[in-house]
């Protein structure tokens, strides 16, 4: 039975992954699954300097999911390089760096510095997270934007480029094929959805941030979907992620055209939740007769 | 031993005031359960995804059960106070720093506990007593006559209670309760609702005392990965090195010159 898929020209030994913000770099979650048996691990999003986040509260549960709104907190490249990719290099699992920025100029720094580090497989351009103020996201709503962007980032980067595409936009094929069209090597969506929860016993927003971004299995449907249309508008692979909680989810997002899946807010439900896929995953095949994942990829009639 | 995610059993629950429960769980997390520390509680409902951080209030002698005792506050909660003996429960741990014993070694100790942030002072008092010998002045804060947990404490050093509406012990909150016995001591270890903290810290300081104290905030992971839970940390903190530090690892208890709350 084959599971290996190659995304970019980089194999990966399953096709799942961690969602970037959901797993840090693999460290805290190291405790319960080994990270060997992952796909790859996607990093929690680095600046080129630290950023501190939002205020608190930057959580909230809703029905079926949950609101966050981090805000990026992280500790800035010079950290992240020291402390975060050196623990993954005694990891047998493709490495993705995700990297956000307020400026153009921010993440062609991080993207730069990264440029060297050997055990970084592939990056992913954050340019859809919905809770931070400048940047990031003004990125990724504009075709214009997401296309210049995306090719000054194609300019420098020395490793495969995935750009993280935002659901809360008009028609999400059109971002996607700005991307492919600047040259990006992937599309990973979608990240969360813009939501708003309000506590009606204080009458306060249940966030500080006021809004946040919903995630959780309540927005796997609108992720299946958007997962089909973009692979009917594109060429390049997708790695699919919205809700994922099972090894039955994450075929769906490959029947519907991804290459690859990610597991995000289920982590925190279940902290197995990886591993339990990548076994599922296999169980469905063997159910199925299929001898190689490549064949479920985009397979729904 | 490592964290774990686990299905364990409910021993016994009990209601022990108003919209207060208590329960025992037999797991064998309580092997390596420290005072201070939290487990996180999974709904089964699963409309309610995330985990519900709920102090340990104390392990039983042979550590093979874990005791809660939290407040029913959501549909979470309300879920667990329907469990009975023997259902199975799903919990995240153990979870979080713990009070430091050793920094109350020879020393005049305050506990202060308020509502639900009660509970993990039991098993602090019981391992401070059982450790270091230390027979602690425990203050506690209740907002009326439901004095729970009250009898428990009492065995462990001398107790002394408020209650908001006057009914029982002084009037007001834990710091009427210092002032009005005339209490001292050198050292604090707390727990309750972020006012009082505040004013703890702010004694504490105007005393030259070091006070620990725990804290609360909305959490998903528990584990330290989604950077949900923070405070704000007068020095950078070790991690995201942005003066944010993680209450689910870096916390929950702190030092409060340490935190800026």
């Amino acid at each position: 039975m084959n599971t290996t898929v190659n995304i970019a020209g980089v194999t990966f030994k399953n096709p799942v992954m961690t969602a970037s913000g959901t797993f840090g770099s693999g460290m805290e979650y190291s405790e319960f699954v080994d990270l060997n048996r992952l796909g790859g691990v996607v990093t929690k999003g680095v600046a080129n300097v630290p950023w501190p986040g939002n205020p608190t509260p930057r959580v909230a549960e809703t029905y079926g999911g949950m609101l966050n709104a981090i805000g990026l907190q992280n500790p800035g490249i010079d950290v992240f390089m020291e402390r975060d990719l050196a623990f993954l290099k005694d990891y047998d699992t493709n490495v993705i760096v995700n990297v956000c920025g307020k400026s153009v100029e921010d993440y062609l720094e991080v993207v730069e510095r990264l440029a060297d580090a050997n055990n970084v497989a592939m990056l992913e351009i954050n340019v859809s997270c919905p809770n931070v103020k400048e940047g990031a996201i003004a990125f990724g709503q504009k075709a214009d934007a997401l296309f210049d962007i995306t090719s000054r980032i194609k300019k420098v980067a020395k490793q495969p480029v995935i750009m993280k595409l935002s659901p809360n936009v008009t028609d999400i094929t059109e971002m996607a094929k700005a991307a492919e069209a600047a040259g990006a090597d992937c599309v990973s969506l979608i990240n969360t959805i813009t939501g708003m929860k309000i506590d009606i016993n204080r009458k306060t927003f249940a966030l500080a941030n006021k809004t946040g971004g919903l995630s959780g299995p309540a927005i796997k449907p609108v992720a299946v979907r958007m997962v089909y249309q973009v692979a009917q508008a594109v060429n390049i692979p997708i790695i699919g992620m919205g809700g994922i909680a099972t090894a039955e989810d994450a075929i769906e997002f490959i029947l519907a055209g991804a290459s690859a899946i990610s597991v995000g807010a289920m982590n925190f439900v279940n902290p197995y939740a990886t591993i339990e896929i990548v076994e599922g995953i296999e169980t469905y095949m063997k159910a199925q007769g299929v001898d190689d994942i490549n064949d479920l990829i985009g397979a729904v009639k | 031993m490592a964290k774990q995610k686990v299905i364990a059993k409910v021993a016994r629950q009990e209601q022990i005031a108003a919209g207060i429960f208590d329960m025992w769980i037999e797991t064998a997390l309580a092997q390596d359960a420290k005072p201070g520390q939290f487990i996180s509680v999974y709904p089964k409902d699963k409309s309610t995804l995330l985990p519900r951080p709920i102090s340990i209030c104390e392990v039983n002698e042979d550590k093979t059960m874990l005791r809660i005792v939290y407040r029913v506050a959501g549909k979470g909660t309300a879920e667990f106070s329907a469990y009975t003996a023997g259902d199975d429960i799903a919990i995240l741990g153990t979870l979080g720093n713990g009070f430091p014993l050793d920094a109350a070694k020879g020393k005049r100790v305050f506990l202060m506990g308020g509502g639900i942030g009660i509970p993990p002072m039991l098993e602090l008092a019981k391992q401070l007593k059982k450790q270091y010998d230390v027979e602690s002045r425990i203050v506690v804060g209740y907002r009326d006559n439901q004095t729970f947990l009250a009898d428990d404490l009492a065995k462990y050093g001398s107790v002394y209670i408020a209650s908001e509406d006057g009914s029982v012990g002084s009037k007001g909150n834990v710091m009427n309760a210092i002032e009005e016995n005339n209490l001292s001591a050198d050292i604090i270890m707390a727990c309750g609702p972020m006012p009082m903290l505040r004013a703890i810290k702010q004694y504490a300081e105007a005393n030259n005392m070091t006070a620990y104290i725990s804290l609360e905030e909305r959490m998903a992971c528990g584990v330290g990965a989604c950077l949900g839970c923070v405070v704000k940390t007068k020095e950078v903190d070790h991690h995201s090195h942005v003066h944010n530090a993680r209450i689910c690892t870096d916390g929950p208890v702190y030092d409060a010159k340490e935190v800026e709350i």
